[in-house]
């Protein structure tokens, strides 16, 4: 198990090159989510705003 | 009914299929339906592949276990210059047909091919490193990946920079199509140059030169990655739709449910 962690003395390179890749993709991936979420709240709000609005006049 | 009539027919039902990528109702629904089937297919390609490739796959006889960063090297540069050629393409589109859908295709992707080009650069430095002794020449292959970067950045920032929607696209597209230019630089610059950078090795014609036990996991990976810009793509591009057709009919439903 060292000796995987250890990648033949390359640890440093292997794993700074595979958590970036790791760490950009996970991010990129929950963040259009988490973007896609709110927008659906962001826009539900608008529209009961104007509902709300055009029922008053 | 005559031969004609029916012809003209069975042809307006071929294309009816092709015209729903044109709607952007039909579209979103595509992309809910597409987006995470996709992406737990490139999750499980993901585990099988950096299991195959930190695990299984035997150190190399020059570079020792370096060489594992190929896994995500490669793949990340072949879908830095792929998602460049789908931005372009689909912004092209949208220049000259006028397809809204078209055009949000390229923004949405952009930010993913400017991610993978990182990830090229990134990898490709610290794989320099121990092989070449350096993080960085200014070599052909390099330079004209980091050219690429900044053709990404420049896309996103001129699409931003305008106010107007119809102008902000057609000002990028043309500077999509224009950095088109760069792709065929990238891919032969370890041909017309001499350079630091090795030449292909998988897609070289004839036998590839690398070990089976090798080129599986690249394999593995490389249809991992490409599944995971799919379904990137269409989780942004959901969102793009959205925002952008936040007036129309369509998204007051969505919303509303």
């Amino acid at each position: 198990m060292t000796e995987f962690f250890h990648m033949g003395g390359y640890a440093f390179f292997v794993w700074t090159s595979y958590a970036v890749v790791a760490v950009l993709f996970t991010y990129q991936f929950l963040s259009s989510r988490s973007q896609h979420k709110k927008l659906i709240r962001q826009l539900g709000a608008e529209v009961e705003h104007k509902i709300r609005r055009s029922n008053k006049s | 009914m005559t031969t004609e009539s029916l012809n003209s027919s069975s042809r307006g039902k071929k294309w009816l299929w092709f015209h729903r990528f044109g709607s952007p109702a039909w579209v979103y629904g595509f992309a809910s339906r597409w987006a995470m089937p996709i992406g737990v297919v490139a999750l499980l390609l993901f585990v099988v592949g950096l299991y195959q490739g930190l695990v299984v796959a035997p150190p190399d006889y020059q570079m020792g276990d370096s060489y594992r960063i190929i896994f995500i090297h490669v793949p990340s540069a072949w879908l830095s210059m792929f998602s460049y050629f789908v931005m372009a393409v689909s912004a092209g589109i949208g220049l000259v047909w006028h397809i809204k859908v078209s055009d949000l295709v390229a923004r949405s992707v952009a930010p993913l091919g400017a991610m993978f080009t990182f990830c090229a650069l990134v990898t490709g430095s610290l794989w320099g490193k121990p092989t070449w002794g350096t993080y960085w020449v200014w070599d052909a292959r390099l330079t004209s990946e980091l050219v690429l970067l900044f053709l990404f950045i420049g896309y996103i920032a001129l699409s931003n920079a305008i106010e107007d929607r119809r102008t902000a696209s057609r000002a990028s597209a043309v500077l999509a199509l224009v950095g088109l230019i760069n792709l065929p630089i990238i891919h032969f610059s370890v041909e017309w140059w001499n350079t630091l950078h090795q030449g292909a090795t998988v897609t070289k014609l004839g036998r590839p030169s690398i070990d089976t036990r090798m080129l599986i996991p690249l394999l593995i990976m490389f249809f991992a990655f490409n599944f995971y810009f799919l379904s990137a793509m269409l989780y942004r591009l959901r969102c793009e739709l959205l925002s952008q057709e936040r007036r129309t009919q369509w998204v007051r439903e969505i919303v509303n449910d």
